[in-house]
């Protein structure tokens, strides 16, 4: 942690400002196009994106056993031989492990003494349409459970029809709930829909107290997406220069490719700058993703294409 | 190189160079000679073309002498009617397989641009390689069409073509596609620094198996361009680049009877409105100014933002800015390359240096050492400063703040030039109303830069005319089938008392000015005779009516704001005045010459709510608008012949169109004309829509055409053809030789206003 957490800061439409669509998705589109890494350069933003990475399963059919072997696959992320091949001192490791919040305790045991932080969704995830102490409650359960961190969902209902009083109330509560867990806030904009709504959500949760906002729950309709994430950059920028406070990002949803990692990292460093290319500013929500970018490092060592089969599963 | 560890410390982005190989291996065929007739000339005088962004040679290719482009528009000139002659579907064939061998070529385009120019490998990959093929797969369309859409219209010839060195091949693609499409054939100057992509090109057409002749590549710098636009065996020259060169262009091809389009220079405003998305203004300020090194005629380089949000939008700009990479022009990640050559960077730095010595505070960017130039933002500057006036061609934007709405639109129309403008704001309702008010012909809401073969681009004002890019572009290539027949000058005035007995008339014709009858500055009159007879006089106009008339019709802006439907309940009514004032008129003119007068009135009105915009289908998600927009002021030099019928032959258009004109009648017989006036007064037409000014129509001619504030001038007078050409270079408006003086048409109407393209791309 290299700056103090965000304290939040009072309820202000004025910061609200119109998005234009049409331009936010040429910008979007231009990010990839106008940065290209190729080499030692694309290896190390793929280790990058490792350590920036919540390793995450949210499934309905999860056990301690799944969660055991996504906690093995944490801490040794990529196969012995591409470390060294790498030249590099320690084995990489990601960013956290985000499981639901039953299974916190499962992650956290098998986590135990490798400095992962664990992250548990919560709130009624994905939809979070329960009685909001049942979602403070959940919260608490998380925390207890030994959770560092706790992706909330917001009511999106609150969104969409303009209630931003009740959206800030109810963010703030959650994170009060968190205590020293870190809160990130899942805005689901693939149900907001609109850029203006995203914007303005954003807007909300960072003067609610979240320390990091996030794209998707993974379950929306549509994931992340690189202008949504756009949004939210300008979001956290525009927040930053009107309070002084410092938020994170997580995409999340969606994102399988090595390819995807290098074009958020791109869309960080471009828009938000170099310290948002680390894992207290910057989270990677995915679970497939891993696999593909080990298969792109084994490549940059070897020439070879990769085989899945070859290296462990996650 | 650095290690993993040091790079996962910084994390940089390293460097991703783009292989140059296969452009080496093409220019290891060099020296080049020009390309003539469906091969390659011999090497002849050379002269070195360099890619800046290295200082070093790239290749060697041959000074075109005037020997060269009379061999070249020979070749044309002898291949024209085999291929003017063949079918549409067989000309479309031909520009399809070159649409389809630049494809397969797409990476050795690409490459070489970058090399030649300076630009970014980004820019030419993703945008002019794209949009060089979209061209002729567009004009293929074209090519196949032409016969069914624009019936009774023939190629022009011989088409020379003068290209400038900012987007090479693409300006090459705009020029050739639409001349093939036509009919014509041509031959292209490419810009003295940047010929490479040309010569590659005529690769493809042989390639291609494109008919000997019908494209022709003559490499040189200005004096061969020259020779090309003096040459008597052109027919049209079409010339993209500086206006000063275009103002030599039109003073050099005046009164040859070539036919003339001309893209030139520009200092487009950037209007950003409080209520933007202002993250996308900055983006669109990169995609603007800071795009191909700011060499871009249509660069969005005058900055005009609302005062509410001024200095926020300096600071996120400055940031932003101090991001942009600038370097070397094949490596993936440079957002700005070289500039074109050192000379144009000494001209860049010159002007900033002009612009800080006139106040102006420069923020730049960082650049390496080397022919490269910093982004560069400059504040504090007036419409004074020469930085704001002049334009640049580099990556150098000025900003200044406004007020209102009204303000914005008066500062972005405070230039000689009128090419584009890019307005932003989320507040449709405002936007459009900018974009109906701002002199430009292109304009661009929420976006900047956007092209699309299927939308027409083009100026205004000293941005040149003639568009390039769908049936708008297309018509610039083909004429009507019927020329004009060149007719003798008027003869001299007799000013003194004469002699001969008068007619029983006994009127006292005025001037007509600003809705009044004026006698003459001067207060000279001359005698109109007829067959010995003195039929009356007429008010012997003079340099000051001319300004008094144009003055005038300057100020009658309400006209042009009416709807077509108000101005064609005026015509009608004009009509019914005609008619009814028969008895009067049948002293000037035919039963038959009023008759027509009465038809003209009633054709026009009926255009005049009919001759409307098109949406041209584009980029997906954009609304495109090829509006139809009168001139304003428009210099009218009517014919001697049926001087009632062929007057309001050309007024009416005209001012069915919504534009104001200022009308030089016949000079024998001015008579129907001025006795018009009190027809028009009683018609409800609005004081200065028409002035009418009779005299010394050479001389009145000539003090139009050199007119600042006459935005077109059309003459019906074939003998007055080269000195009216000759002094519109001034302003560079266009002059229309009136084809047929006594007919009636869309072409009239065409000639009556000039396209503005609107984007307005959506997305909710």
């Amino acid at each position: 942690m290299t700056h103090p957490r965000n304290p939040g800061a009072p309820l202000e439409t004025g910061l609200f400002v119109p998005v234009n669509r049409p331009a936010t998705e040429r910008r979007a589109a231009s990010l990839s196009a106008r940065r290209s890494l190729k080499g030692a350069h694309q290896a190390a933003w793929l280790i990058n994106a490792i350590a920036c990475m919540d390793l995450t399963t949210l499934a309905g059919d999860d056990t301690p056993a799944r969660v055991r072997r996504l906690c093995a696959k944490a801490r040794r992320p990529l196969a012995d031989e591409i470390v060294a091949g790498l030249g590099l001192a320690t084995m990489p490791q990601v960013g956290a492990v985000c499981v639901y919040p039953t299974m916190v305790a499962e992650a956290v045991r098998a986590l135990d003494g490798s400095g992962i932080p664990v992250a548990s969704v919560a709130t009624g995830f994905p939809a979070g349409l329960m009685p909001l102490d049942l979602r403070l409650a959940e919260i608490r359960y998380a925390v207890e459970q030994g959770a560092d961190e706790i992706d909330i969902v917001i009511t999106r209902a609150y969104v969409l029809g303009g209630e931003w009083s009740a959206l800030y109330d109810e963010i703030a509560a959650m994170r009060e709930a968190c205590g020293q867990a870190h809160l990130k806030a899942i805005l689901a904009t693939g149900d907001l829909v609109t850029l203006g709504n995203v914007l303005a959500a954003s807007i909300v949760a960072m003067q609610a107290g979240a320390d990091f906002i996030k794209t998707s729950t993974g379950k929306e309709g549509v994931n992340a997406t690189l202008p949504v994430g756009l949004t939210m950059c300008r979001a956290i920028r525009s927040y930053r220069a009107a309070t002084g406070h410092i938020v994170g990002f997580k995409p999340a949803g969606g994102m399988k490719t090595a390819k995807d990692a290098l074009n958020w990292q791109v869309l960080m460093r471009e828009e938000l700058g170099r310290d948002w290319l680390r894992p207290d500013l910057f989270r990677l929500g995915a679970s497939s993703m891993l696999a593909d970018i080990e298969r792109q490092l084994s490549h940059h060592l070897t020439g070879r294409y990769a085989a899945h089969h070859r290296h462990a599963l996650a | 190189m650095p290690t993993l560890t040091e790079i996962l410390d910084i994390m940089d982005y390293g460097t991703a160079p783009e292989s140059e190989t296969i452009a080496r291996d093409w220019l290891a065929r060099g020296p080049f000679g020009h390309f003539i007739g469906g091969a390659f000339t011999d090497p002849g005088t050379l002269f070195e073309t360099r890619n800046p962004a290295r200082d070093a040679v790239l290749a060697e290719v041959t000074q075109g002498s005037a020997a060269d482009v009379d061999a070249a528009v020979t070749a044309a000139r002898a291949a024209f009617p085999a291929w003017s002659a063949l079918s549409g579907h067989s000309r479309a064939r031909h520009l399809y397989a070159i649409a389809r061998q630049i494809q397969k070529r797409e990476r050795l385009f690409a490459v070489l641009e970058s090399l030649d120019n300076g630009k970014p490998i980004r820019e030419s990959r993703d945008a002019d390689i794209p949009l060089v093929v979209r061209h002729f797969y567009h004009h293929a369309g074209w090519a196949e069409l032409v016969a069914d859409e624009f019936p009774g219209h023939g190629p022009h010839g011989v088409c020379g073509q003068i290209i400038p060195w900012n987007f090479p091949l693409l300006m090459l693609a705009w020029k050739i596609a639409p001349a093939l499409a036509a009919g014509n054939t041509v031959v292209l100057k490419p810009a003295e620094y940047t010929p490479l992509t040309a010569l590659l090109f005529a690769e493809i057409c042989i390639e291609a198996g494109l008919p000997a002749g019908v494209v022709n590549i003559v490499t040189g710098n200005g004096a061969t361009g020259a020779a090309l636009v003096a040459h008597e065996g052109v027919d049209k020259i079409a010339f993209t680049g500086s206006t000063d060169v275009g103002r030599e262009i039109r003073r050099a091809t005046a009164g040859s009877g070539k036919a003339l389009t001309l893209e030139l220079g520009g200092k487009s405003p950037f209007i950003v409105f409080a209520d933007a998305d202002l993250d996308a203004a900055v983006e669109g300020v990169v995609d603007a100014i800071w795009f191909n090194q700011g060499e871009v005629c249509c660069a969005g380089a005058r900055i005009l933002v609302a005062e509410a949000v001024a200095s926020r939008f300096e600071t996120m700009l400055r940031a932003r800015m101090e991001r942009l990479r600038v370097g070397e022009p094949l490596d993936k990640s440079t957002d700005i390359g070289a500039i074109v050559h050192p000379r144009q960077l000494d001209r860049i730095r010159a002007l900033i240096a002009q612009g800080v010595a006139a106040g102006g505070v420069l923020h730049e960017g960082a650049a390496p050492d080397g022919c490269f130039c910093p982004p560069a933002l400059m504040v504090e500057v007036s419409p004074a400063n020469p930085c704001v006036s002049e334009e640049i061609f580099g990556p150098v934007a000025v900003m200044m703040p406004f007020r209102t709405p009204d303000e914005a639109v008066e500062l972005a129309n405070n230039t000689r030039y009128g090419l584009a403008a890019s307005i932003w704001s989320e507040n449709l309702t405002q936007a459009m109303d900018i974009a109906a008010r701002v002199k430009a012909g292109v304009v661009w809401i929420n976006a900047t830069n956007l092209f699309d073969a299927n939308a027409p681009f083009g100026g205004m004002r000293e941005s040149g005319f003639g568009r390039e890019g769908a049936c708008e572009g297309m018509a610039a290539y083909l004429k009507p089938e019927n020329a004009p027949a060149p007719g003798a000058r008027p003869g001299p005035l007799e000013v003194l008392p004469g002699n001969t007995s008068a007619e029983s008339i006994d009127r006292t014709h005025k001037l007509y000015i600003g809705g009044a009858q004026k006698r003459a500055d001067n207060g000279q009159s001359y005698s109109i005779t007829e067959n010995g007879l003195l039929r009356g006089h007429a008010p012997l106009g003079s340099r000051k009516d001319i300004r008094n008339a144009v003055e005038a019709a300057h100020k009658a802006t309400g006209w042009t704001a009416m709807s077509g439907h108000a101005r064609a309940q005026v015509l009608y009514f004009l009509a019914e005045n005609l008619d009814a004032r028969r008895d009067s008129l049948r002293a000037f003119a035919a039963e038959a010459e009023i008759d027509t007068a009465i038809a003209r009135a009633f054709h026009y009105a009926a255009w005049a709510d009919k001759f409307d915009a098109r949406v041209h289908d584009t980029v997906a998600g954009h609304v495109t608008l090829a509006m139809k927009e009168p001139f304003g002021t428009l210099g009218l030099i009517c014919a001697e012949e049926a001087p009632l019928a062929g007057f309001l032959s050309l007024v009416l258009p005209a001012i069915a169109m919504g534009n104001r004109v200022v009308a030089l009648p016949a000079q024998a017989n001015p008579l129907p004309a001025l006795d018009l006036t009190q027809v028009f007064a009683c018609s409800d037409i609005p004081a200065g829509v028409i002035n009418t000014i009779s005299g010394p129509l050479e001389e009145l001619a000539v003090t139009l055409a050199a007119h600042d504030d006459v935005a077109a001038l059309w003459c019906a007078q074939p003998a007055l053809a080269e000195r009216v050409e000759h002094e519109s270079a001034g302003n560079l408006k266009p002059v229309w030789q009136v084809p047929d003086p006594m007919g009636q048409g869309v072409a009239f109407l065409a000639a009556a206003t000039q396209i503005k393209t609107i984007w307005v791309p959506y997305g909710a």
